[in-house]
């Protein structure tokens, strides 16, 4: 079960071992989905590694623990782009023009709506709802959120962090 | 004097120390939606300020006030005079605020939106914060806290009669506590309104000593924020009332089902439940008494059927969150076959202030059957959205005009309850918000979002988009929901692309009905709800995709066209600029053309010619009728 493959903790340590993460968890069914949240947020998706780790340490198939993950629309399964771009496909974005803004971002990227870009410096994913939708239509990039965004400044959002 | 009260002594005097500063303080909002209009920049900027000027203030940071439509907001406390709200402020004005009331005394009324005097002695010409429009209409009770407690100092709920609800539930058996709540008429907040007494009832009853109570806060209604705001400005509220609930149906353990994404709220919780555990209110003999009570941060993966509870125990049992027939209702069988009771967020936040004032109080709010308030998320095409609280049986009309201000282009409908909710028409704005009358229009009165629409909005549209939500969220376990749901966005999208025709008016409507008839579980049950409702209210505007290929918002693409007038286009030039596809030619100081063949529609040459000062105005989206 050892892995060279390097998964942030919540607490921002590395460590270095699945073991480590592992270690945090009982081993019983209900781990299951907390697990996978770590890994992801360590190590951005879930891999084929993690997926036979996990199966190991809490005795469920690998289909099974695939079964469940993709259920939930929070999983992916390919290591995600660089830059975060995240639009807003709330209701009330929604009724404000996010679409436009989604758009937008797929013809600058090239890429559609839960894709990474091929080089690897994009990713960009759709929100359900980011919690401001007073500020609609909202798009995040990264960890920054950006209110009541045009059309138009989509090219300068992107550029203006690339 | 018992440990708790003498921690109670403590976070009173902390408190007043506060209260009664004797140098300035600063009170910046937080919270999500704060932070994403800029709250942080602001909070960088004051304490900037701050070390810049050498002027001696405290910098508090709290939750969500309400009125999102002026973050990022920040007030200030000058010793001896009411605290003062400004919004929206930047980095900039909120350095020009504190320079001219901190150095020169004078509290820049012309940028104040409303004081917090309780006494009179108000600065002239600034309004009272909750005299002002948005503010008047509401009443605060599980919003109480929100924007005047640090949400990560539990000291400032105790100071605040935090947990004096949880000692009185203590004192009584768990049977009165039942009663007072069956009293009060509390209905639960998470959408269907059953009756919270009930369910506690029959879990209390039932057999096993092992129990589970259980946090809803998936809020998965995209455009819904209530439950995030309230936890991520006052965290304690909820898990009071999550031990209060615990004490009553007999349950030693507890989860709250948390969003994944609500990383705020996470965090806001985490910290709430480390000081509960040092201050004794969780875990052996809570307060002394015999009851004993954890709870687990169960973070959820972002699925919207994962709120219905079958699918939320699921979820936390680790499995996909699918939904199961019931009965068994999870009060008799629920997580890990134990009988379990699940609560929404704003339920449980509810419970603190009616064991604290007593049933009889917590019934002058609302009306007979629906006592009590709501929270909602006053959301798009409104001039004041924001978090709202509102006593039950309050009329839409104010709700959208009084609080919200209205809309700016002419009202066309309000949609409630997400995408199991429904779209209201003008004509039902003098409904009372109670959850017979909602769902008797059609509607329903849902956990709490509120969408106000104008008229650019297309109701197909709208209902095409709860419909495309719907379906892709639905966990396909049952064929109704999963086959009829994609069914019906197919037709939709025929409808908005001009490619339908009457008769599959006629087959959205029945299958419609049959989804909501046969579909497993409140999903698929409730979705054709968007659909339904648009039918029957906005008849004429499916009528008119179909037969004119006409779109009267101009939202649906495919039934738009972009055009510029000549007569204002002053050939400025900018619209080439930004168009991708260079679909728009034309001299300079000439009136430009669209080649409508490639142009795709993106709304970059509209905006800028809306907005950019050289540009006229003169792009416009239009949708003809045309004779089918
Ligand atoms: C598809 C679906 C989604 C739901 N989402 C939520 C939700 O996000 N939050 C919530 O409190 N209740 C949600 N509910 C309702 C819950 O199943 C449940 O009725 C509620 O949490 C009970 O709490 P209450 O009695 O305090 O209202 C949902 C129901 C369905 C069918
Ligand atoms: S109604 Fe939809 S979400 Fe509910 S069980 Fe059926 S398929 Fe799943
Ligand atoms: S931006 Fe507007 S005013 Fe300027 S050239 Fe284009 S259409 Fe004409
Ligand atoms: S709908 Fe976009 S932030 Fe809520």
């Amino acid at each position: 079960m050892k892995s060279t493959m390097a998964v942030n903790q919540p607490g921002a340590q590395k460590v270095n071992d699945w073991t480590d993460i592992l270690g945090d968890f009982k081993g019983v069914e209900s781990d299951l989905i907390p697990i996978l949240l770590r890994v992801q947020e360590g190590l951005g998706y879930i891999s084929e590694e993690a997926v036979r780790c996990i199966s190991l340490f809490l005795k469920l198939s690998e289909n099974q623990i695939y079964g469940v993950a993709s259920f939930y629309p929070k999983f992916r399964f390919s290591e995600p782009g660089a830059q975060k771009i995240k639009v807003c496909m709330g209701t009330a974005c929604h009724v404000k023009g996010g679409h436009f803004l989604s758009d937008a971002v797929a013809w600058e990227l090239g890429i559609s709506i839960g894709q990474a870009s091929a080089d690897k410096r994009f990713d960009f994913q759709r929100a359900t709802c980011l919690g401001c939708c007073t500020l609609a239509p909202v798009v995040q990039i990264d960890d920054r959120i950006h209110a009541r965004v045009l059309v138009t400044q989509i090219k300068e959002i992107l550029k203006k962090r690339e | 004097m018992s440990d708790f009260e003498k921690r109670v002594v403590q976070a009173r005097r902390k408190w007043n120390l506060i209260q009664e500063s004797k140098i300035p303080v600063i009170y910046v909002g937080t919270a999500t939606c704060g932070i994403a209009a800029g709250a942080l920049d602001v909070v960088k900027s004051v304490r900037q300020t701050l070390k810049e000027t050498g002027i001696k203030a405290r910098l508090v940071q709290v939750g969500c006030i309400g009125p999102c439509y002026l973050e990022p907001l920040m007030d200030i406390v000058v010793p001896g005079r009411p605290r003062i709200s400004y919004g929206p402020v930047n980095s900039r004005s909120a350095r020009t605020i504190i320079e001219r009331y901190l150095i020169e005394g004078n509290p820049a009324s012309d940028l104040a939106v409303g004081h917090f005097s309780t006494n009179g002695n108000a600065p002239d010409s600034i309004p009272r914060f909750f005299d002002i429009p948005m503010l008047k209409p509401q009443v605060r009770v599980v919003l109480r806290n929100c924007g005047f407690i640090d949400p990560d100092d539990i000291d400032h709920y105790l100071a605040n009669d935090g947990y004096r609800g949880l000692t009185k539930a203590l004192g009584m058996t768990p049977e009165e506590v039942i009663a007072v709540v069956k009293e009060a008429g509390l209905r639960g907040r998470g959408g269907a309104g059953f009756p919270t007494f009930k369910k506690w009832e029959i879990c209390r009853g039932a057999p096993g000593t092992t129990k589970y109570m259980i946090c809803n806060s998936s809020e998965g209604d995209p455009g819904a924020f209530m439950n995030r705001a309230l936890i991520e400005s006052d965290p304690h509220c909820v898990l009071e009332g999550l031990l209060i609930a615990a004490y009553a149906i007999g349950a030693d353990h507890g989860y709250i089902y948390i969003n994944s994404d609500y990383l705020l709220a996470i965090a806001r919780l985490k910290s709430a439940v480390k000081q509960m555990r040092q201050y004794g209110l969780l875990g052996q003999h809570i307060l002394d008494s015999g009851f004993s009570f954890d709870v687990t941060i169960k973070e959820g993966a972002g699925a919207f059927v994962c709120g219905e509870e079958t699918a939320l125990i699921g979820s936390i049992e680790g499995r996909r969150g699918m939904p199961k027939a019931r009965p068994p209702f999870p009060a008799i069988a629920g997580l890990f076959g134990k009988p379990t009771i699940i609560n929404n967020v704003e339920t449980l936040g509810t419970l603190p202030n009616i064991m604290r004032h007593g049933a009889s109080w917590y019934r002058q709010f609302g009306i007979q059957g629906n006592y009590g308030t709501k929270t909602f998320s006053l959301v798009g095409k409104v001039r004041r959205g924001g978090l709202i609280e509102v006593p039950l049986g309050i009329k839409l009309r104010e709700i959208i005009f009084d609080i919200g201000g209205g809309t700016w282009r002419k009202f066309k409908a309000v949609q409630t309850g997400g995408p199991s909710g429904g779209c209201l028409s003008e004509e039902f704005l003098d409904i009372q918000v109670a959850y017979e009358s909602m769902t008797a229009a059609g509607s329903i009165m849902g956990s709490g979002g509120m969408i106000v629409m104008d008229e650019d909005t297309c109701a197909v549209d709208l209902a095409l988009y709860f419909l495309n939500f719907t379906q892709k969220e639905s966990c396909g376990k049952c064929s109704p929901c999963r086959v009829g749901t994609w069914q019906m966005v197919k037709i939709l999208e025929n409808i908005v692309k001009g490619q339908a025709d009457s008769a599959d008016i006629a087959r959205l409507q029945t299958l419609a009905e049959a989804v909501q008839r046969v579909s497993l579980c409140g999903l698929g049950q409730t979705a054709p709800n968007p659909v339904l409702t648009t039918l029957r209210y906005f008849r004429g505007e499916y009528l008119q995709h179909v037969n004119e290929k006409y779109c009267a918002a101009t939202i649906c693409k495919e039934l738009v066209e972009y055009f510029i007038e000549p007569g204002k286009c002053n050939g400025c030039q900018q619209c080439i600029r930004v168009c991708p596809t260079e679909a728009i030619s034309g001299a300079k100081t000439e009136p430009h053309t669209i080649d409508l063949s490639r142009c795709i529609k993106c709304k970059a040459c509209f905006e800028v010619c809306r907005f950019d000062p050289l540009a006229a105005n003169a792009i416009v989206m239009r949708s003809e009728r045309r004779a089918s």
